[in-house]
């Protein structure tokens, strides 16, 4: 494990708002391997933008990070402004939702690509531009000579986001945080981008982190899972493994939410209840208040356990988290709906 | 329509040239205000007599072809003296903006950017100078330095500074909170360069429409300041000191009166369809509402 691109330990996040301390991510661990696609998926406000924050140092004043972030090797929570700024854009990029609003108006597209390469390259105007021609050709944007000098607004969604795609990779980073890539972007144009990024893992050996709450787009292209609720992460493994055995409560409803063909119109599945306030948030497992398998053990946090060599989960139906938390086994297994 | 989109997303320049002359107020304000710097500028050469010559069989003379604009109590030309008090009074105004703008948006844009106790020690000393009442700061002002257009000029800026500052301030927290501020920080730009080349362009049009405005103001209030004496000194004149001179021959001699008025009416009216234009084009929610 220590070999690994991104090891992330017990990492909290927690907000100062005006309803007091919420915490937004709790007791996060996970890693990423080099050259692999590791999809973050949760439904929207359960921590997976505020953890990939918190990797590239991004968070605002009120958030505190405890925990350890390491890239590399290298521990980044506590790291200075300027070492993180060195690392930003350089060995760790980022991706954001909406391509319209995360390209500056006023500049043109090629520019913007220009200033990633110069803001950790000494290199001329010139050399900057040449090298942001040819990731502009990289990630498939025709004619990049004429697209250039094009304002933002000239392109259309998808071919912004591969600019914005293109600005990531200016100086070849070891890892790539992607924000919900395709979600601002229409089905074809979503298939796209996702086979770009899969072509530049290969090509590359970029490894990614793909945040998305787009259970189709993570089947598409992650290798590994990490399901995350209000804060939790609740279960990791391999893609196929969580589509066909899928172990926590969460997860299995959260696959059972997702519409099928032989579904009638207008009776969509849906988890009852609600996301809890993070603000005070249940004691122990966040989602007991939704589980129809809820029982007392759930009032403590559920450690997050090997079931499998590669199957992880923070549930005490669990015999593995059982075992990790230190509780006797169950007799009788599953439980009452 | 297509002059509005390419307005968007682009060159500034593109902004001025077109899109302040699009609409009539604009073109109005423009054109009348290029008119009366070009006079401000030459005014030498416009007068047709000497300012400041005295000729005494001409007191308070009626206007006719050789002097359209009358004479004044001495006897003085006064289209002569409109055009040379003209140059004196926007320049106080045009420079008094000028100087708020610089020292202003700066400071805005930097408690707006970095926010938290920056902003506060920034921005409490000039609300607290925004909480005193104009007037009564330039003239306690110019009571401590003593009077001069100068002074004025000083007086109007320091006016001036806490306005712009929180226009800017807060057109840059409204920029600051854009995906594409983010995505420049998440990509490594430094700081100084994230506010130099994506928070101004993008902050910095309302405190343009707001300065244009200003400075239609502050011809105003130089005026006012000479009137009561605390602007330019004689014999420098500005629109102020003849006003004032005016006053006191209203009822024989009108135009010694009415001339320096229209002069300050017509570059305060054509300073605000300028502004007006501008805000048309740069306004955020006017081009959000065009695109």
């Amino acid at each position: 494990m220590s070999d690994d691109l991104l090891v992330l330990e017990h990492v909290d996040v927690g907000f100062a708002t005006d309803e007091g301390q919420v915490s937004a991510v709790s007791d996060v661990s996970l890693s990423v391997a080099e050259g692999e696609i590791f999809g973050l998926v949760g439904e929207s406000g359960c921590g997976k933008t505020t953890l990939a924050m918190a990797t590239m140092g991004l968070l605002p004043r009120t958030a505190t990070v405890s925990g350890s972030v390491r890239f590399q090797g290298r521990e980044l929570v506590g790291l200075g402004d300027e070492e993180l700024r060195r690392l930003r854009g350089d060995r760790i990029s980022m991706v954001f939702q909406d391509p319209m609003t995360s390209l500056d108006p006023t500049f043109s597209v090629g520019e913007q690509v220009a200033e990633t390469i110069t803001a950790h390259r000494d290199v001329d105007r010139d050399a900057a531009r040449e090298r942001a021609l040819a990731l502009l050709e990289d990630v498939g944007i025709p004619e990049p000579e004429r697209r250039f000098d094009d304002a933002p607004h000239r392109l259309s969604g998808g071919m912004r986001q591969r600019v914005v795609i293109a600005t990531a990779l200016a100086n070849e980073p070891a890892l790539i945080l992607a924000d919900e890539p395709t979600t601002a972007l229409d089905v074809t144009i979503q298939a796209q981008v996702l086979d770009l990024l899969r072509e530049l893992r290969t090509r590359l050996r970029t490894t990614i982190v793909l945040i998305t709450h787009d259970l189709g787009v993570i089947a598409q292209i992650c290798d590994w899972i990490g399901v995350m609720y209000a804060g939790q992460l609740v279960e990791v493994a391999p893609t196929g493994q969580i589509f066909r055995t899928p172990r926590h409560p969460y997860t299995q409803a959260l696959l059972a939410a997702l519409p099928t063909h032989e579904q009638l119109p207008g009776t969509l599945r849906v988890i009852p209840g609600r996301v809890p306030n993070l603000a005070v948030p249940p004691p122990g497992c966040r989602f007991s208040t939704r589980c129809p398998f809820v029982m007392d053990e759930c009032a403590t946090v559920p450690p997050l356990a090997h079931e499998t060599d590669e199957h992880r989960i923070a549930c005490w139906l669990s015999e593995a988290t059982r075992q990790a938390g230190g509780r006797p086994s169950r007799t009788v297994s599953g439980g009452a709906a | 329509m297509s002059v509005a989109v390419d307005t968007v997303g682009g060159a500034p320049r593109a902004v001025w040239r077109r899109g302040i002359l699009a609409s009539r107020k604009g073109r109005w304000g423009f054109g009348i205000l290029t008119a009366l710097a070009l006079i401000a500028l030459f005014a030498p050469v416009l007068a047709p007599h000497d300012p400041n010559a005295i000729d005494a069989s001409r007191i308070l003379a009626k206007p006719d072809l050789a002097h359209p604009f009358g004479s004044d109590a001495l006897g003085r030309d006064v289209l002569s003296r409109v055009i040379f008090a003209y140059r004196v009074s926007l320049g106080v105004a045009v420079g008094s903006t000028l100087l708020a703008f610089v020292v202003g948006v700066p400071l805005g844009l930097y408690a707006g950017y970095h926010g938290g106790w920056v902003d506060t020690a920034i921005m409490r000393p000039i609300d607290l100078v925004l909480a005193l009442p104009a007037m009564l700061l330039a003239v306690a002002l110019i009571a401590i330095i003593g009077p001069g257009s100068n002074v004025a000029l000083l007086a109007i800026a320091v006016i001036y500074l806490p306005i712009l500052a929180r226009v800017v301030r807060s057109s840059t927290l409204v920029v600051t909170a854009q995906t594409y501020i983010e995505a420049a920080r998440a990509r490594g730009t430094r700081s100084r360069t994230i506010i130099a080349r994506h928070v101004f362009p993008n902050a910095i049009g309302p405190a343009i429409v707001q300065a244009t405005i200003l400075m239609g103001f502050a011809l105003q209030i130089e005026a006012a300041l000479s009137f009561l004496g605390l602007g330019a000194q004689p014999p420098t004149s500005s629109l102020g000191v003849m006003l004032a001179d005016g006053r006191d021959v209203l009822t024989q001699a009108p135009w010694v009166e009415v001339f320096p008025g229209l002069a300050i009416a017509i570059t305060v009216l054509a300073f605000n369809f300028f502004g007006d234009g501008l805000r048309a084009r740069l306004d955020p929610t006017g081009v959000t509402h065009e695109r």
